[in-house]
């Protein structure tokens, strides 16, 4: 048998800097919110987030933010060490508001988008983004 | 609306004619006396429209021995639902009787003694006949496949999937989507998908680069079958590049694609389809949320998970329908569509009974030409099972076939712990049965099958199983890719089912010594089917045929390393 040293493993490399734990919203994100949305309350409906359930790849993950009649979009990564993701703001002349873009992800964590409406409400949306290790598919 | 009772008419017919006593004495001949093709394939015509599925066949082109899972936990909203019960309880819900026909092709209990009763399952050459009776009944009936098809066996391995295309096109499939077809890689998935003479689907897979639909597959397609237009949408596998290597196939990027999903239907539906069926390689709970989130779908052919369920599961509009695995069913559909919609569905999900359907001579010539030139291989024998000992997969947690793949690694690669994959693949050996090199080849034939060595700490460990865990157990399906949990050699340890990542996974203990597994310690780990590139090692086939070889006759034990709560 043929015993070759340097076998690397398949659950292992990439993995390693994987924690167990999901990665919490931390005081960051919650003061970054503040700042965009005054304090002010946060609804539902009108704004889409599409992002993939599992990451295929946590250091370049594609997200789509849209929400008709909005003024500007502020998307945080709520468990990465620097939240902040992006602000999309969108001009009168604008035909559509949305944006999508790619982002990475320090691992399991919330991606959370907040829009701004012209009537100067807010909207909520966020969606769980898994980064796994992988392997084993059936 | 449903047919009900089809499927088990069949199996009441046979109990009636042998009775219930002495399943383990009966020869081969009892399969035949207690169920005829005619029975199997018996079925009233329904509507104007037929659907004809299979799926999983993962290369099994010869009759083969497959038992069904033992334990397949569901979680959350899945638990207690179908696909997730098992054995007894599975045969109660269906009204099948113990010991029948139904109850060896569908559940567990009882394996090795109906498998000697009725015989061997599947083979291309008598789903064959299968299709081609359906045909001649239903002339334009569309036959579609679900995929994970060229992948699975020595000839598959070594023609890069050409044997199993070759079969498949003669039974002239319609359209098919796809899973460990891309394992072989970008060049070769794209040119075998070229020589396609029929559609490949999949409404979610892109192109990596510009997250564009990708040009080689098409979402759907549209036919013209029974004076009904039929819309096919393809939903290939969603986690391909997380579950299996995506360095394979770096240029397509996949996902359940829900939002576009919805948009296809929509499409399909303006442009006039007045029946949508989605052709789906989920697995069976992620085809039960999607069907309740999106609107307009009307039947789901449901792969990937393996289940073979006699009856739809219903969710909102929608029928979905669960066909089995490795050639040991195939699924009639019959769809009455009326009005621009459908008004009525009649569903049988046929066992295929090797020793009761005749072999299509024309398939059987050329399955046999495949396997020509490697057939002194593919016969060799390497050893033979005991008389007490059943070699099989399916399940959550072991199998007695990953038990002695891992004792391979453990004693051919001289590790404190071993881990093999939780996939679905891989038929059966009776007790009693010589174990050929074709038989370790379709229980590990896959094209990135190195046997790795390395160290790993306790808490990499323990990463390792809650992740995995994760995959299997989280309570959203959508965050699940199917395939059961890896199996370890070794190591035992204790699972709570009901908890978040993180807190399932606790007692860990190195069997070896009895002693608990230290986070910071580092073992001696070996195992295959790594999903990293620049895996060394030697092929996980030679590393068990050489274990088996020295074993001479394998014995298998119960294994009660893992401790499963909460389920």
């Amino acid at each position: 048998m043929d015993f070759t040293r340097r076998d690397t493993l398949g659950l292992a490399l990439g993995a390693a800097a994987l924690t167990v734990l999901p990665f919490r919203a931390n005081a960051a994100v919650d003061d970054r919110i503040a700042e965009f949305t005054g304090g002010a309350d946060m609804g539902e409906g009108g704004l889409t987030l599409t992002a993939p359930e599992i990451a295929e790849n946590g250091n370049t993950v594609p997200i789509e933010v849209s929400a008709p009649g909005a003024v500007a979009i502020l998307v945080l990564a709520a468990g990465n060490p620097t939240p902040g993701v992006a602000q999309f703001n969108f001009g009168p002349l604008a035909a559509t508001q949305s944006a999508s873009t790619r982002i990475r992800l320090a691992g399991t964590q919330d991606v959370i988008a907040i829009a701004k409406m012209a009537d100067g409400s807010f909207v909520k949306a966020s969606s769980t983004v898994k980064v796994t290790i992988g392997g084993c598919g059936g | 609306m449903i047919s009900r009772r089809d499927f088990l008419q069949v199996s009441m017919a046979a109990s009636a004619l042998v009775g219930a006593s002495g399943f383990g004495n009966w020869s081969r001949l009892a399969a035949q006396q207690a169920l005829t093709q005619d029975q199997l394939l018996e079925f009233d015509t329904f509507g104007n429209l037929t659907l004809v599925h299979i799926t999983d066949i993962h290369a099994q082109l010869m009759p083969i021995y497959f038992r069904e899972p033992e334990v397949n936990l569901g979680i959350g909203a899945a638990k207690g639902q179908m696909p997730h019960i098992t054995g007894a309880d599975f045969r109660r819900f269906y009204g099948i009787e113990d010991g029948s026909p139904s109850a060896y092709a569908l559940t567990y209990n009882d394996f090795s003694s109906l498998a000697r009763a009725y015989g061997r399952v599947g083979g291309m050459d008598r789903v064959a006949t299968v299709v081609n009776a359906i045909r001649a009944d239903r002339p334009d009936a569309l036959l579609l496949d679900g995929g994970d098809t060229w992948h699975g066996s020595y000839t598959c391995f070594h023609t890069e999937g050409q044997d199993v295309v070759n079969v498949m096109n003669a039974l002239k499939p319609d359209a098919m989507t796809f899973h460990w077809e891309f394992t072989l890689g970008t060049d070769r998935v794209s040119e075998l998908v070229e020589s396609l003479p029929f559609a490949a689907l999949g409404q979610n897979i892109f192109d990596a680069e510009w997250d564009e639909p990708a040009e080689l597959f098409k979402p759907y397609k549209f036919f013209e079958r029974g004076g009904v237009k039929v819309a096919v949408i393809g939903q290939a596998f969603p986690y391909m590049p997380i579950a299996n290597p995506g360095w394979m196939f770096p240029e397509f990027s996949f996902g359940i694609r829900e939002e576009n999903m919805q948009a296809m239907v929509d499409e399909v539906r303006a442009d006039g389809a007045e029946v949508v069926v989605v052709l789906s390689h989920n697995g069976f709970d992620v085809d039960k949320k999607m069907a309740g989130r999106v609107t307009g779908i009307d039947v789901i052919l449901s792969g990937h998970t393996h289940d073979a369920l006699p009856e739809p599961v219903v969710v909102e509009k929608t029928h979905v329908i669960a066909s089995g695995s490795n050639g040991k069913f195939v699924s009639r559909v019959d769809l009455d569509v009326r009005d621009g919609q459908m008004m009525g569905l009649k569903h049988k999900l046929i066992p295929i009974f090797s020793d009761v359907i005749a072999p299509d001579p024309a398939v059987t010539a050329l399955i046999n030409a495949q396997r020509e030139p490697h057939i002194d291989q593919l016969r060799e024998v390497i050893g033979r099972t005991d008389e007490n000992s059943l070699l099989y997969r399916r399940g959550n947690f072991n199998g007695s076939w990953d038990d002695l793949i891992c004792d391979a690694l453990l004693s051919e690669r001289e590790a404190d712990i071993a881990m093999s994959p939780g996939v679905r693949w891989g038929p059966s050996i009776l007790p009693g049965q010589e174990i050929t090199r074709e038989d370790i080849w379709n229980v590990t034939s896959m094209s990135y099958g190195a046997a790795y060595r390395t160290e790993m700490t306790g808490e990499f460990l323990h990463v390792v199983l809650e992740d995995v865990g994760d995959n299997l157990f989280n309570p959203d399906p959508y965050y699940q890719q199917g395939g059961d949990m890896v199996r370890v050699g070794g190591l035992g340890y204790r699972i709570d089912v009901s908890k978040p990542q993180g807190s399932r996974i606790s007692d860990m203990t190195l069997l070896k010594t009895g002693e608990k597994i230290d986070p910071a310690k580092s073992y001696v780990v070996a195992g295959w089917a790594s999903v990293n590139e620049g895996t060394e090692g030697p092929q996980i086939w030679d590393v068990v045929e050489n274990h088996i070889r020295k074993l001479g006759t394998v014995s298998v034990t119960p294994n009660t390393s893992v401790e499963v709560v909460g389920a």
